[in-house]
């Protein structure tokens, strides 16, 4: 039996009827076809599928959608606004931050939260931040150069 | 068009960012998970339980009845479509010249299942949940066999991973002179030896395998989604030595792919019986690996156990080399494991030294995991690991300091032919050990090493100086070491009427960023801004042909391939311009975009010469083709031979095991720099991986039952951030001898020199000889504790 759920996502109101076993992630790819937000593994360790909801970074293989009826979520597609990326999104590219991709938009989901949640941080704290997203393409040295780019306030962020 | 009255300043050595980040930032990229095609179906397969086992008969009735199957498939099926095996791309001679045992590798398991995820069902259904929900409801009944998996005892189990492989030894391979390096043996004033396994590493690529296979009825062709590094390769293996379908029939597309580092190299038995199923479906079907999928069934890297010494002199000059290694080739042969430990590692075995004497024995063997192939180095972090980790311990029995031992027997005159047979064209070793031991302040480290004791700690050093062949491959000398494949590459530039060029390039892109570093390559060599140059790569429906991506290669083989191409462009515009100068062809030079007659202010844009070639009212008909497009394949003539020299300094805390990399320093040499930043962030991700294997990553499958015990990030340790430091980089160049951009590759260095610095510093701090791999905080406190 299907399950209504109604939420925001990047803005836009959705709703549908979803099989109640339905990851927030599997809505998000499979239904909405926002592709951008990554399943890297079947175990919450990589990040890839990290999106925003009400204004937190939460990994969306490890909740089901009908856990975020109501809510505001915003994937990587929903990050840059009105043709200009976010600085982060603009810091990834300037410190070559990425080189797949496919662990990029979460990992930029979840540094963004990194430096909201700590606006000063340290080398260290920004390490121990992207803990919960893996990488196995830049050896993370870029994705910290990033972060801290960002955090300076002096990143590009025309396209 | 462009103004072409102020030269271009060459985008060759900028580090320009990369055009195919924007896409990738903004939730763009399109992989092949991302692709849903008309009338989609989901593939699910089922896998063994167990990691060696006789089926004795597979029950799908209730199976078929679940809701939203379309059809299930099991080895039956393909063998009676005569579907033959997946074939291995090189040929091993033993050392009695008996060739190397090649066991049927079927797509779909025949009569017995091999290791723990050995595929024996395909579940075609109307969704991803009712093909899973199917696979449960196959009963499968198995007689468990006694499985196979210590590499050190296989050679002598009672139970053959293949019956016609009793003993499971796949090839028993010797190489290089034994009698001069017994000999050497003899008369040496010290024998240094180490006894190790080089652990087995799962790859461990972000995006999982994934591939979508659609068969078309209207012209009998078949179109394949693929997460692959190399797609001409696998529609060659696919559609001529398995399927046996015309490959003119079968379009492989490589989208955007997450990650590669080798394991997408191979042709595997998913995407293969998922194109086979499409047309019996008469509907597309997807298959996505879940990641324990991934670490169960992606071809794993490493996995040697060796014996190795070296003999040197009362001075420490290095006599001899010796080394044993058993290498493991899992259950199967998977596309170029037969390679690995043997042409990719004996003979790297020199290093960067004059060794005079080198022998190796290789003895591969089947087991009852899953297969073993090329991962990240590929035979070549093996032979590093080896001959670095020897050469610190000559250094420590012979009292020297571990620089000095290494400069003292560098190879210093090039070209210079090894004892295993490789030509080195060029390099200078001591110029990156000097910039390494400045940049590292080596000097500094005994007050640093004195601070660290003060506050409890131990502090180590450990160098590497590694060299790598990359640029793979000259085709006939591998073809004479046995490759069953052409090493070449391909381009083609196509010059558009407005002056924009699109390149489509054999090489494909999964994270290295081509689509800019070639882009760079062809604006400075036709003058033309980056922007109006478009690359194309990963589908064989759109690129003449490739060899793709691995070993390093891209830019030595596939970007030479691609200037060859631009110059066969420029001599025909030669050609074109000297018409409309009314030149002699000979007079016209080509300089910054601009077509000139030499010596004279008359002059034509690169732009209206392609104008020209397209509308060409005003055109030497008589003489030439119409139109600007041109192809170019590239043979290498030898390998290139990227060095370097990497640093590790790290702290050990005794009273819990863990150990911080205080500064990790790597000084490479790949020649010729395209895009510094893009070289850079290979040298990162490459030394990321190296530590990881040194320091926390290793498969483990248990020993009795062969289940994998690693299965999961939960219990595979990947390296995270926050156990990484920054890497201090540098590079010396000397560029590589035979190819015009003088350049050798950066993709692998970091994964082949780091392992051995790691464990050198750290059996440095701990005043040991030896540590096993990987060095994890229990190991070190043991050892600290010892």
């Amino acid at each position: 039996m299907n399950i209504p759920v109604s939420l925001t996502v990047n803005g836009k109101r959705v709703q549908a009827d979803v099989d109640p076993r339905t990851l927030l992630v599997q809505f998000i790819r499979d239904e909405l076809r926002l592709t951008g937000t990554h399943v890297g593994c079947d175990t919450a360790q990589c990040g890839a599928c990290t999106v925003h909801m009400n204004g937190r970074a939460v990994k969306s293989c490890s909740m089901l959608v009908v856990q975020a009826q109501g809510a505001e979520v915003t994937t990587i597609e929903g990050l840059a606004k009105n043709g200009e990326l976010h600085p982060m999104q603009a810091a990834f590219r300037e410190c070559h931050g990425l080189q797949c991709g496919f662990c990029t938009p979460g990992m930029v989901m979840s540094a963004v939260q990194i430096l909201k949640d700590k606006p000063n941080a340290c080398e260290q704290e920004i390490r121990e931040g992207l803990e919960g997203n893996i990488c196995r393409c830049t050896g993370y040295h870029n994705i910290v150069k990033s972060v801290q780019l960002c955090q300076s306030g002096k990143v590009s962020t025309t396209v | 068009m462009t103004d072409m009255s102020q030269p271009p300043i060459s985008p060759i050595g900028q580090s320009v960012q990369r055009r195919e980040d924007y896409r990738f930032l903004t939730g763009a990229g399109q992989y092949t998970d991302d692709v849903v095609l008309p009338g989609q179906t989901f593939g699910v397969f089922l896998r063994s339980p167990y990691a060696h086992a006789r089926i004795k008969s597979i029950d799908t009735i209730q199976a078929l009845k679940a809701p939203g199957v379309v059809q299930i498939f099991t080895g039956a099926d393909l063998a009676e479509a005569k579907v033959g095996g997946l074939p291995c791309g090189w040929l091993i001679h033993s050392k009695d010249g008996s060739p190397m045992k090649e066991p049927a590798h079927p797509v779909l398991a025949q009569g017995k299942v091999r290791y723990v995820g050995d595929q024996v069902a395909l579940v075609v259904a109307e969704t991803q949940w009712q093909a899973k929900d199917a696979a449960e409801l196959i009963d499968v009944v198995y007689e468990e066999l006694p499985p196979v998996i210590d590499i050190r005892t296989a050679g002598t189990a009672t139970s053959s991973v293949h019956d016609d492989v009793p003993g499971n030894v796949c090839y028993d391979w010797g190489h290089g002179n034994k009698d001069a390096v017994d000999a050497a043996f003899a008369k040496a004033h010290k024998v240094s030896k180490l006894e190790f396994t080089n652990n087995r590493l799962i790859p461990n690529a972000m995006e999982p395998r994934a591939a979508n296979a659609q068969y078309t009825r209207h012209d009998e062709s078949y179109t394949l989604y693929v997460a692959n590094q190399n797609p001409h390769v696998e529609r060659l293996l696919m559609s001529a030595f398995v399927l046996g379908l015309p490959e003119s029939k079968v379009r492989v597309i490589a989208p955007d792919v997450g990650g590669g580092f080798g394991s997408k190299i191979f042709l595997y038995a998913e995407e293969t019986a998922l194109v086979w199923a499409s047309k019996r479906v008469g509907r597309p079907i997807k298959w996505t690996a879940e990641r324990s999928e991934s670490f169960l069934t992606d071809a794993h890297g490493r996995d040697h156990a060796t014996t190795a010494e070296l003999a040197t002199d009362d001075k420490g000059n290095f006599l001899a080399l010796r080394v044993k290694t058993i290498a493991n080739m899992g259950a199967y042969l998977s596309t170029f494991a037969s390679s690995v430990p043997t042409i990719l590692y004996a003979t790297l075995l020199a290093g960067q030294y004059k060794t005079p004497a080198i022998y190796a024995e290789v003895k591969a063997v089947f087991t009852n995991t899953a297969p073993v192939d090329a991962y990240r180095g590929a035979g070549r972090p093996e032979a590093t690991y080896v001959v670095e980790r020897l050469v610190e311990t000559a250094a420590r029995d012979m009292k020297m300091d571990p620089a000095a031992i290494r400069r003292q027997n560098f190879i210093t005159e090039f070209p210079y032919t090894t004892p295993v047979g490789l030509t080195y064209d060029t390099g200078n070793y001591a110029a990156h050990l000097d910039k390494a031991l400045e940049l590292a302040d080596v000097a500094g480290f005994p007050a640093r090493r004195a601070a660290s004791v003060a506050k409890g700690k131990l502090r180590g050093l450990g160098y590497s100086c590694y060299i790598e062949a990359c640029g793979l491959a000259p085709s006939n000398i591998a073809g004479a070491l046995g490759a069953r494949a052409g090493l070449f590459e391909a381009g083609e530039v196509r010059v558009h009427p407005t002056g924009t060029v699109t390149i489509f390039t054999g090489s494909h892109s999964h994270g290295q960023g081509h689509e800019t570093t070639f882009a760079q390559v062809v604006a400075a060599k036709l003058g033309i801004p980056i922007e109006s140059v478009e690359i194309v790569h990963g589908d064989t429906g759109r690129v003449p042909f490739g060899m793709g991506t691995y070993g390093s290669r891209s830019l030595a083989v596939g970007g030479t391939a691609i200037v060859k191409a631009v110059d066969k462009i420029i001599a025909k515009g030669k050609k074109i311009a000297a018409h409309l100068l009314e030149a002699a062809d000979t007079d016209i030079v080509f300089e910054n975009g601009v077509f000139k007659v030499a010596g004279t202010d008359k002059k034509v844009p690169f732009g209206s010469v392609a104008l020209t070639a397209y509308v060409p009212h005003n055109f030497p008909l008589d003489k030439l083709e119409p139109g600007l497009n041109e192809n170019a394949f590239y043979d290498p003539t030898n390998f290139t031979y990227p060095a370097g020299s990497y640093v590790c300094e790290l702290e050990v805390d005794p009273e819990t095991g863990r150990v911080r990399v205080e500064q990790f320093t790597a000084v490479d040499d790949f020649g010729n720099l395209v895009n510094p930043m893009i070289v850079s962030g290979q040298v990162h991700g490459g030394i990321a991986q190296g530590l990881g294997q040194a320091m926390m990553e290793c498969c483990q499958y248990d020993p009795a039952s062969g289940q994998l015990l690693t299965g999961s990030y939960m219990d595979y340790c990947m390296p995270r951030a926050d156990d990484l430091p920054s890497f201090t980089l540098d590079h010396t160049v000397t560029p590589c001898t035979h190819n015009p951009l003088g350049v050798k590759g950066c993709g692998e260095a970091g994964a082949i020199g780091s392992p051995a610095a790691y464990i050198n510093a750290l059996t440095d701090a701990l005043g040991i000889r030896d540590i096993a791999m990987p060095a994890t905080v229990e190991r070190v406190w043991r050892a600290a504790n010892r």
